[in-house]
């Protein structure tokens, strides 16, 4: 290919490249820093990040850059703006989260950094293998991070199990490249429309490709029954990891499945919709009935994130402009209230050094009014009652399903949401209807300024996105629009 | 249908193959002798001297009790991989001669047929060796774990520790040289040293004499040879993987090390010193074939030179020598030559 | 027709020493099927003209993660370990599914047809394979070649950061 037609384009690049730029040089500082000054790796980081965000922000129209291999339209861009905020939220509440379990190290950081890289080259990629290279890139991060409290066997038992498994899902979505490259000769996700939509429709062997690649998303966004690495994951990883890959890899991947599923295989759509119908009534259901008996509410909320996958593939399988924003927009919100609901988690382990399960909860309205009464907010969120931002990013997404005539799969995500209630509403019910049992731990002193600004900010926006959601939105159909033919 | 030509060309590549192997094979005998006289004279002793004149007939002798020796397999070995480990050691040094050019076309004095002095004319020359010369490696780690011996196991584990240090390093040469001559082709590597010395890839000033330092000693390690034989360090490890074989087996690896050295040598005259290339252009009346042989048997007498030299490299050394010397070495080599080259 | 039975005995030799690789108990066994395997997909690689993927096939994947994996085996001493069965009673129903899903993915495989045109470079072309292979690496591909780069280095980070944090002082 020469070198004319490849449209180097350096700015459909720069937010990404700039965050590995950021990555290295940190990478590079770590070396001069002694080893009780590693939180400031942690605070340059978010810095940098906030600098990168405007850029971020910002579509480039035009040709994919690269050879067809990347493109920075707004909905990579708007992607590319919860990655971030997601990883700044993380990143300052891992800096006093690492003093706590005395492990600081900088390489936390930047490989951190490392991942928020990868889910960008996800989020704009426009060809496979840079697909595939950026989920990579993505994952392997999210291994190491996830056994990174090397002390705890738990951290490495879900580390080696998202990798086992994580490897497994991408040699699946391989298999299922490689048969999509079989039939249309190309990997280029806007010419696989072109080259394979007609005559491919009723081939086998180019739906056996589009069957592996669901697969292989579906490992990713911890669908039922691919999610079983999801619940050792999250309760093994350190919690702000946790909560960047509930929030990040979860909101990457959906990114990832929306381009090729809209933009490559919409000729297939007359035979992906049953199997994308089943996955996604089997993952609401099963999430949330296997939810209700966790006791442990890191694992809890990891089975509400395999509940919340479900529901937000309805968007896709409704394949049309309301339903794709709708998945944006529910992505956006799922942000802000899982982040809030993990600091909280955090916060309680910082004063009181528990709250890893539900009954830690008990009599918490009364030592910690607030901190009781926005955590209520977060759950009812991700529950979905009005008038907080889950219910609209619900609400959007229902009502795609039944524009697009979904009658029983829009059914089903109603009944699964009643049935999370009861889960999210016994952790409100802990803490205001029960006394806390026997002696409460005392107070372990005023805990850092992070977890205050993380719990406030997130809450506004949670707030902010369930009553005035119009302005999101329209972003969010605006970027989908070129997608959608 | 296979026209007469193609039938033609399979018998002579099936000769040319035939005739490549026996001298491979009986390559090592007069190696040893000249290995044990050489070590002999730079000890001021005399060597070989009972059978034959000047102890010449002793491989032939050595040969005759190799072969009769009884073939012990230890009871607790892993039968099959204890078995097939010394041909694991041994085929891929065979293999590499496939590649491996020993001159360009040679014209037969008496009926004027042209003869191609090498198997396969591989585009890909200087990386099937590379890759295919590693392989002999196996044979050594799985020899020594398959002996279910500490020692063997030790000088398998030392064999591949090394092997994956200095292979690196090696590389780096190579892909120093194919940046020089710009080609992975053998042939063309040999043809763009033509003329004089000078355009020999090693006096291309400065990194050429740097590339063939990493080469040689990069090399030296990888065929297991003194200053960096860790791996059968008879002071420490009784005598490392294949201490527990005996007979035809132990010659087998034995064989191998020799074509190795061989091979090397033979690599070195090639990257490095113009292949059949004459040094000077009014010498080019001697055959090419002749300047080939001679500088190869230089290269073989400099590795038996060494090895009556060189003290031997503790363990900690080699490694630091390969990572923390060789490998920046390479980088910044490599560095140096693609800006030369612009 | 040469070309294919080729093919089909290198594709044969691979499946089989692949089914090797999992089913032996020994894991040097393990290894040694894997490096098998390893070398009849280079040699798939030479059928398709591709002598360069072949040699960095050999070179990479047989020549130096091979021995490394080999290295670890040796130095865990997993070599008499046997893996010890964890199962608990699920092979069974396991293999059933495994089997459905095989004949499933077969026949779907079997019933449809490739239809990508032949690949772009004539046979001349690729007499120069290292140098197609070159040129597309870092025109085309750069970007992903530029990313696998940043994902190498991860990795590299990566294992040390979860492997050397005990023994600082």
């Amino acid at each position: 290919m020469p070198i004319e037609t490849l449209n180097v384009n350096l700015l459909s690049i720069l937010p990404m490249a700039l965050v590995a730029i950021l990555a290295l040089s940190m990478l590079v500082l770590d070396f001069f820093l002694k080893k009780g000054d590693k939180g400031a790796i942690g605070y340059l980081s978010i810095i940098g990040l906030l600098i990168v965000l405007p850029i971020a922000s910002n579509a480039i129209e035009g040709a994919p850059a690269f050879g067809g291999m990347v493109i920075a339209d707004a909905f990579s861009a708007f992607f590319n703006c919860i990655f971030i905020l997601a990883a700044v939220f993380a990143l300052y509440l891992s800096v006093d989260y690492l003093k706590r379990i005395n492990s600081e190290t900088g390489e936390y950081y930047y490989i951190v950094l490392f991942a928020v890289a990868g889910m960008m080259v996800m989020s704009s990629a426009n060809d496979l293998i840079a697909l595939y290279v950026g989920i990579e890139l993505m994952a392997l991060s999210f291994y190491v991070l996830t056994a990174f409290r090397v002390r705890d066997t738990k951290s490495s038992e879900g580390g080696l199990k998202y990798f086992v498994l994580g490897a497994l899902s991408s040699g699946i979505l391989l298999y299922g490249i490689s048969f999509t490259y079989g039939f249309s000769g190309t990997t280029n996700i806007s010419d696989i429309a072109r080259l394979a939509g007609g005559a491919g429709a009723n081939n086998t062997f180019m739906l056996l490709g589009v069957v592996l690649t669901a697969a292989g998303f579906a490992f990713k966004i911890a669908a039922f029954p691919f999610h079983v690495w999801a619940p050792d994951a999250y309760e093994g990883a350190p919690t702000p990891v946790t909560a960047l890959i509930s929030i990040g890899s979860k909101a990457a991947s959906f990114a990832v499945f929306l381009r090729v599923f809209i933009v490559a295989f919409p000729a297939f759509q007359s035979h992906w919709w049953k199997l994308l119908w089943a996955l996604s009534a089997a993952t609401m259901l099963y999430g949330s009935v296997v939810a209700i008996p966790q006791k442990n509410i890191i694992r809890m909320l990891a089975y509400s994130s395999i509940a919340h996958a479900g529901v937000i593939l309805i968007g896709i399988v409704a394949l049309n402009g309301a339903g794709a924003a709708g998945v944006m927009y529910y992505l956006l919100v799922y942000a802000f209230m899982n982040m809030g609901a993990f600091a909280i988690v955090m916060y309680l382990g910082r004063v009181r050094g528990n709250g890893e399960y539900v009954s830690d909860y008990a009599g918490m309205s009364s030592r910690h009014p607030v901190i009781a009464f926005l955590m209520a907010l977060f759950l009812l969120s991700l529950a979905g009652i009005p008038p907080t931002g889950g219910f609209m990013a619900k609400f959007f997404i229902l009502s795609a399903a039944i524009k697009a005539r979904y009658y029983w799969l829009a059914a089903i995500g109603v009944v699964s949401t009643a049935i999370s209630l009861f889960f999210y509403a016994r952790v409100v019910f802990y803490m205001y209807m029960k006394d806390a049992e026997g002696d409460s731990p005392a107070p372990a002193g005023r805990p850092a300024l992070a977890y205050d600004v993380v719990i406030y900010i997130t809450a506004a926006m949670t707030m902010l996105l369930g009553l005035y959601p119009a302005p999101f939105m329209e972003i969010a159909i605006k970027a989908v629009e070129p997608l959608i033919r | 249908m296979p026209t007469l030509d193609l039938i033609l060309e399979v018998i002579l590549l099936t000769v040319k193959v035939a005739v490549l192997t026996q001298i491979i094979f009986a390559l090592p005998m007069p190696l040893t002798w000249l290995e044990r006289k050489i070590a002999g004279h730079i000890q001021v002793r005399l060597g070989p001297w009972r059978v034959g004149p000047h102890g010449i007939l002793q491989p032939f002798a050595d040969a005759i009790k190799l072969l009769f020796k009884e073939d012990i397999v230890p009871d607790k070995a892993d039968k099959i991989l204890f078995k097939i480990a010394p041909l694991i050691a041994m085929v891929p040094a065979f293999a590499v001669f496939a590649a491996i050019p020993l001159g360009d076309t040679f014209k037969i004095p008496v009926i004027g047929a042209e003869v191609k002095l090498y198997l396969s004319d591989m585009n890909v020359g200087a990386l099937y060796i590379l890759a295919i010369g590693g392989l002999s490696v196996y044979g050594m780690i799985l020899g020594g774990w398959a002996s279910n011996s500490k020692y063997a196991l030790l000088g398998g584990l030392r064999c591949s520790a090394q092997m994956i240090s200095y292979e690196i390093a090696v590389s780096f040469a190579v892909i120093g040289v194919v940046m020089l001559s710009n080609s992975l082709n053998l042939l063309e590597i040999v043809k763009s040293q033509g003329g004089s010395f000078l355009s020999w890839n090693f006096l291309y000033l400065p990194v050429g004499p740097v590339w063939f330092a990493i080469f040689l000693i990069g090399s030296v390690a990888e065929i297991n040879r003194i200053p960096f034989d860790l791996s059968e360090d008879e002071g420490t490890l009784s005598s490392g993987y294949h201490t527990e074989y005996s007979g035809m087996r132990f010659s087998f690896f034995m064989l191998a090390e020799y074509v190795a050295m061989v091979t090397v040598s033979i690599l070195s005259v090639i990257f490095f010193f113009g292949g059949w290339n004459a040094p000077f252009a009014f010498l080019s009346f001697i055959p090419p074939i002749a300047w080939f042989m001679g500088k190869v048997c230089f290269f073989i007498y400099f590795f038996m030179w060494v090895r009556f030299t060189l003290p031997r490299y503790r363990y900690d050394q080699l490694m630091k020598i390969g990572w923390k010397i060789l490998i920046p070495l390479s980088l910044v080599n490599i560095l140096i030559t693609g800006l030369m080259l612009i | 027709m040469f070309e294919q039975f080729f093919f089909y005995i290198f594709a044969t030799v691979a499946i089989v020493s692949a089914i090797c690789v999992i089913s032996v108990r020994n894991p040097v066994h393990s290894a040694v099927f894997l490096i098998v395997c390893l070398l009849q997909v280079a040699a798939i690689f030479v059928l398709l003209r591709s002598p360069f993927l072949a040699a960095a096939q050999v070179f990479i994947y047989v020549g130096a993660v091979m021995v490394l994996f080999l290295f670890a085996v040796m130095v865990l001493d997993m070599g008499k370990a046997h893996w010890k069965e964890h199962l608990h009673g699920q092979s069974a129903p396991a293999a059933v599914l495994a089997g459905i899903l095989f004949i499933l993915l077969g026949y779907m495989a079997l019933k449809g047809r490739m239809t990508a045109p032949l690949g772009t470079y004539n046979e001349a072309a690729l007499v120069k394979n290292t140098e197609v292979v070159g040129r597309a690496l870092f025109t085309k591909y750069i970007f992903p070649f530029e990313v696998v780069s940043v994902i190498l280095l991860l990795a590299l980070v990566g294992a040390i950061a979860l492997v050397m944090r005990e023994k600082r002082p």
